[in-house]
């Protein structure tokens, strides 16, 4: 038996191969495929010109108006609508008015619609973040997305894998978003360009589904395939009430060939933050100079879950918010609206002057609900820092966790959670 | 396949967000997308960039998002070939899918400077640079990629294909 990883092990499996090893060209079917109303639109364009008449699956495509849902102007509408016609055409299972929706990698696991050992595929980046649950996902482009929606199949190069091993228990206020900013600190945007991450370690072991699913959801930002993590105990239980169809676990070989690997002592590790306009230009919070900000959010695919919720609710508790700061809180799905709302979260954002707004992924891409001014800075708990990425091509992001994005809202300032304890 | 024009010098990882903000992904109209084409990054270009121009980029462009209006933007504003030292991987894929020629040369990537004469010969992978009497040579592209991006993307390419009678092979 041919020595594999867990990505080459779900794409031989779903290739129809004993073993497949990197670089070789492999036609694969697919689990589940996704997109949405920023890249749903382009597919559809296409779908229509091959001629096809049906999806492959009605059951195993989603199209999730998320981006610039609800609609932020009359363009966005016109595209949400091209994807709502079309699911009522194609009686798709899973399209999610306003409502009913949530942030696309969020609301997918959450549903119990990609599965440990599945392939999938999403025309969003971000697709990557389902590697959490030790499934093959990554993003493709819309036509792609096309292709796959009327066959049910991709074709990939296998991508070579890269092992990062995580050593130590983490400090306080330390979660997976410092993990993952840490590692793409280290390695650079390009650092996994088309490679396959694979997170191990007791770090890893230890770490909550809130914090596995940010890891993954960031390895597009070190330039990676997929993220993925290896599914235990912890994925068992959080996958076993939601999933809708059975799942696989798969494990990587003990002797699986990787490219390279990195071994870190992660115990000494303080929360970080990425200082505009990279992912990469990651710095200990405590060394930062102080930086004063106009916005903060606490959202998006990486980190509005309801965990990343608790976090921020913990330090806002019985403060406020500096009053030069907005602060934005937009939990990713409506079930974690509603599970936040129970647990009197809401009732301590409000009393800290924040704001809650209804699912979407809006400002953490400059769509709309938070658009920053020329000059104006911002902490956000998103994954992109770019220029001009959440507003004013004079504007900066930096990217933290939630708690160290509470407590900034706090203190007007970049600052760790202990500072407005 | 031979593309010739001036050339425009950008640096490494140059985003998807540079290439065209999300703030104007409200549409799939490719003339709409390419007047904003690198706005972020360099204001002029979608005014001053003519047909055949060659963007001439470090590592990794490209990277971030999935979007597919970023080779529709660059595409619509008449750029002839992207020349990077590497590319970043779904905007690799979806280049070739909106039939926008992509080479990867880190030798021209770092000789080629903004406003110099380039030629590009895809068939031959070789870029010559007629301002500096330079050559460099990249991977061939090979002969059913040029179909697919003289088709004008991927989708084109496939529908050729039906339209073709059965038994024909392929040029």
């Amino acid at each position: 038996m041919t020595s594999m990883t867990i990505s080459e092990k779900i794409l031989a499996k779903h290739a129809g191969q004993s073993s497949v090893r990197s670089d070789d060209l492999i036609e694969a079917g697919i689990d589940f495929a996704l997109g949405n109303d920023i890249t749903a639109p382009l597919a559809i364009e296409a779908f229509r010109k091959s001629g096809a008449e049906r999806v492959f699956d009605r059951e195993r495509v989603a199209l999730i108006p998320d981006h610039f849902a609800p609609n932020k102007d009359i363009a966005s509408a016109m595209q949400i609508r091209t994807l709502r016609e079309f699911a009522r055409e194609q009686q798709l299972v899973h399209f999610y008015e306003v409502g009913r929706m949530g942030v696309e990698h969020a609301l997918l696991p959450e549903q119990g619609l990609v599965l440990p050992g599945d392939v999938v595929i999403g025309a969003d980046s971000h697709t990557c973040t389902y590697g959490a649950l030790g499934a093959f996902a990554t993003g493709v482009g819309s036509t792609d997305l096309a292709a796959a929606m009327i066959t049910g199949k991709i074709w990939f190069k296998v991508p070579a894998s890269v092992k990062f091993i995580f050593r130590g228990q983490r400090r306080p206020w330390v979660g997976g978003k410092d993990l993952i900013l840490h590692t793409i600190g280290q390695i650079g945007v390009d650092g996994a360009r088309y490679k396959a991450m694979e997170f191990v370690g007791e770090t890893i072991e230890a770490l909550p589904m809130t914090d596995r699913f940010t890891m993954c959801n960031m390895a597009i930002e070190a330039g990676a395939k997929v993220g993925i993590i290896a599914p235990d105990a912890v994925t068992e239980e959080y996958v076993r009430a939601r999933a809708k169809r059975p799942y696989e676990f798969y494990r990587s070989d003990e002797d699986a060939v990787y490219e390279s690997v990195y071994d870190w002592d992660v115990s000494a590790l303080e929360p970080m933050v990425a200082l505009p306009h990279s992912p990469q230009n990651v710095k200990p919070v405590t060394a930062l100079p102080q930086i004063r900000i106009d916005q903060v959010v606490v959202g998006s695919c990486t980190n509005g879950r309801l965990e990343d919720l608790r976090q921020a609710a913990a330090v806002l508790k019985g403060k406020k918010v500096a009053p030069q700061v907005r602060c934005l809180i937009i939990p990713a799905t409506q079930w974690i609206y509603q599970q936040a709302m129970r647990e009197g979260l809401f009732e301590i954002f409000l009393e800290a002057e924040a704001a809650v707004s209804t699912p979407t992924c809006g400002p953490c891409l400059g769509g709309h609900m938070g658009i920053l001014a020329a000059g104006e800075r911002a902490v956000a708990t998103t994954n992109r820092n770019f220029v001009g990425r959440m507003g004013h091509v004079e504007s900066e992001v930096y990217l933290s966790n939630p708690a160290v994005a509470a407590a900034s809202a706090i203190a007007g300032r970049i600052a760790h959670p202990d500072e407005v304890q | 396949m031979k593309i010739k024009g001036q050339a425009w010098k950008f640096g490494d990882d140059v985003d998807t967000d540079a290439i065209i903000p999300a703030r104007y992904l409200n549409t799939t109209d490719p003339a709409l997308l390419a007047a904003h084409c690198m706005e972020d990054a360099d204001p002029s270009f979608a005014a001053r960039a003519k047909p055949g121009d060659i963007i001439v980029a470090g590592r990794n462009f490209g990277c971030g998002s999935s979007r597919e209006h970023a080779p529709i933007a660059i595409k619509g504003a008449g750029v002839g070939c992207v020349v990077a030292h590497s590319f970043a991987r779904i905007f690799y894929r979806n280049a070739f899918n909106m039939g926008l020629p992509i080479l990867e040369c880190p030798e021209a990537a770092a000789s080629i400077e903004a406003g110099d004469q380039v030629e590009v010969d895809l068939s031959r992978g070789s870029i010559v640079n007629h301002s500096r009497q330079q050559e460099y040579q990249a991977h061939s592209v090979p002969p059913f990629m040029r179909e697919l991006l003289e088709a004008g993307g991927l989708m084109a390419y496939v529908g050729a294909q039906l339209r073709k009678p059965k038994g024909q092979p392929a040029k």
